[in-house]
């Protein structure tokens, strides 16, 4: 390709420029600018490109050298692979992906219900050493995931939790936990307090005025945190390869490494459940687009 | 029945006394202001009232009842917030219902509740609107409709005026006094604004960095302030003070100038004392026996009167005179001064040395 990211990137000063200097150039900086931005979106989205591709080639084009990039056979098989067994029954895989959804969504969901009331507390209320306990919260996102796997791997042995479903579920939203608490304490700070106060004066009680008149503001809020969340929690790697073995419990992500490693890699098989792995968030962030926009913008940014 | 007592509230915000024993009898039906600059802690002894506010120490007390502890709902009270707090993703109507349908009351009697505060306070035509919809002005009948639709032990207004325009204040002001007079309920109101208060209450308490300065009736707290601080914070323009002592029969000026000593003063000679002289009991006209004189310092013409500066020594006094008055600055004035309508303050304390006797 030829074009670093830097490169592509040093675009951006062009576009930053006061006007005149960008009539002087005219159609020709323009031009530049669109070569340079097709440059980077070619080196963007090739790999993804590319993914496609192979998901949808037949194997021998697949291992066409040199490579196929139009003339090849379209075939669906690595599709139906992905989700239909050899014997005809369900595959591995599917139950793999049934077990993502189930574990990404629970621990979302999970860690979404305890942090928007945490937060709403640590923004309204007085608490003793507020300061140190959202740095206390903050600092279990410091270390990454595989350096407490180990002890974590022990402690779940002791509990039983090892190769379940919910062992994932709990140490996923554990993780999301501090996150969920620190962004949403940010969309909770932006919506006034006086609603409640309004609303505990009309009759309400506290948690009433905060069900009724300050959740639905957060609803962007919550989007958008919920999609972070998620997000994690469907791509997680660490923590999924070390605290499952078993093909019932595994999530997908450990389960598509895994079809990497034997004596012949069926790449069309790994690249079109690679799309079916792709697609529920950018479906789900897409779906979400409008709230998630809003409630970047709206929420932890301004602050 | 809806009286508001308040005993010894005290509050601190980390570092700020914000309440430092705030003690307050609202009496039934009254219209009683707290008065006070920005800091002084009004909105938190209204919040505190209302029951937003967890108090150090101190009790509030609703119809003789101890309400210290209870919630903000059990309290039985509206309140009008300075920046209405209207809820963004409900209808002027809901808005306004939204106490009713707190309390479940049938969907028609809402219904004629709404209405009937709609028609009170002209706003039929707005009740489907979102508040993001509607001027500054509506926003604040809103947030007063959704106070009045129900009849509460008292009304709880957080300078409900402030952010309106000069001309919808003086307008809102009668209007607030015609249904305060209309429902015969008990309004507590805040508002830093002495015109409001002068003009609306039935009785003022003026409040200070937490305290309470004097209560008492507008007339009582303009005629008679408690101490030096009231007697400048009330009162436009602010009232002029000269440092001075009594001397037999005398009062004499660290300016230099003496005037007679007022019969009802009883402060003992050399004590240093401020002189208060409201600029209405000043004049550049009349000659008495009882004058300062000093030179023309400005003019300053509003209209209906003009307020005359004139320099006496390094102070500069503020006399209110008629608006055809004229003169160029330095010349010489003689300021005739109404000393049965002075003050004086304990130069140290500040304390009203003059109330008693009068």
């Amino acid at each position: 390709m030829g074009v670093s990211v830097n490169e592509a990137v040093s675009t951006d000063p062009v576009r930053d420029h006061p006007p005149p200097a960008r009539r002087r150039g005219g159609r020709g900086r323009s031009a530049l600018e669109v070569a340079l931005l097709t440059v980077l979106a070619i080196v963007m989205l090739f790999p993804v490109l590319w993914m496609i591709e192979t998901s949808i080639k037949e194997n021998r084009d697949v291992y066409a050298i040199p490579a196929k990039f139009f003339n090849f056979q379209f075939t669906m098989d690595h599709f139906k692979d992905v989700f239909v067994g050899a014997g005809g029954g369900r595959s591995a895989l599917s139950v793999s992906f049934l077990n993502s959804v189930v574990v990404a969504g629970v621990s979302t969901v999970l860690a979404t219900v305890l942090g928007v009331p945490a937060a709403w507390a640590y923004s309204r209320f007085a608490v003793k050493a507020k300061k140190d306990q959202l740095f206390f919260i903050l600092s279990t996102r410091f270390m990454p995931p595989v350096v407490v796997v180990i002890p974590i791997f022990l402690m779940y042995r002791q509990v039983g939790l090892i190769d379940t479903e919910l062992g994932l579920i709990l140490i996923y939203a554990a993780f999301n936990l501090p996150f969920t608490i620190w962004m949403m304490k940010g969309f909770v700070d932006e919506v006034p307090a006086e609603y409640e106060d309004a609303a505990m004066l009309d009759g309400y009680t506290r948690l009433q005025a905060f069900r009724r008149f300050t959740l639905p503001l957060l609803v962007p809020g919550i989007a958008a945190t919920a999609v972070f969340a998620l997000i994690f929690s469907w791509n997680e790697f660490v923590f999924a390869i070390f605290l499952t073995s078993s093909d019932d419990v595994r999530t997908a992500p450990p389960a598509i490494a895994g079809l990497i490693g034997g004596t012949t890699v069926d790449w069309g098989l790994v690249a079109a459940s690679s799309v079916v792995f792709a697609l529920p968030v950018l479906v789900f962030a897409y779906l979400v687009r409008k709230h998630l926009v809003a409630g970047v913008t709206l929420g932890a940014v301004r602050r | 029945m809806g009286t508001v007592a308040v005993q010894g509230l005290c509050k601190s915000f980390g570092k700020v006394q914000a309440l430092d024993g705030v003690t307050l009898d609202v009496p039934d039906g009254s219209f009683f202001v707290v008065l006070g600059p920005s800091g002084a802690g009004k909105t938190t002894t209204l919040r505190a009232i209302a029951g937003l506010e967890k108090l150090d120490a101190g009790s509030v007390r609703l119809d003789g009842r101890d309400a210290t502890a209870d919630t903000p709902a059990a309290r039985d009270l509206a309140m009008v917030f300075q920046s209405y707090a209207l809820y963004p993703r409900h209808t002027v109507y809901e808005n306004i219902a939204s106490p009713l349908r707190a309390r479940r009351r049938s969907s028609s009697e809402i219904a004629a509740a709404v209405e009937r505060m709609a028609s009170l306070l002209h706003i039929e035509r707005l009740l489907q609107r979102r508040p993001a919809q509607l001027s500054g002005g509506e926003m604040q009948r809103v947030a007063l409709a959704r106070a009045l639709v129900r009849s509460p032990r008292a009304f709880l207004m957080d300078e409900p005026l402030t952010n309106l325009d000069l001309k919808l204040r003086v307008e809102m002001r009668t209007e607030l006094t015609r249904i305060h007079r209309s429902l015969g309920a008990t309004f507590v109101y805040v508002t830093n604004d002495q015109v409001e208060a002068l003009s609306m209450a039935d009785q003022v308490a003026v409040l200070k960095d937490g305290k309470v300065q004097q209560v008492g009736t507008p007339t009582e707290v303009y005629e008679r302030p408690a101490n030096q601080w009231v007697a400048g914070f009330v009162g436009s323009p602010p009232i002029s003070l000269l440092a001075c002592h009594a001397e037999g029969d005398r009062l004499v000026g660290a300016e230099g100038w003496t005037l007679p000593r007022p019969g009802w003063t009883t402060a003992q000679d050399g004590r240093p004392l401020l002189l208060g002289l409201r600029a209405e009991d000043l004049s550049v006209e009349r000659r008495g026996d009882a004058s300062l004189s000093g030179e023309l310092y400005g003019l300053e013409p509003l209209g209906d009167r003009t307020v005359v500066d004139v320099r006496v020594g390094t102070k500069i006094l503020k006399v209110k005179a008629r608006p055809t008055v004229t003169g160029t600055p330095g010349e010489p004035l003689l300021v005739t001064v109404d000393l049965d309508r002075a003050h004086l303050f304990d130069a140290g304390t500040g304390v009203s040395l003059s109330g008693a006797g009068r």
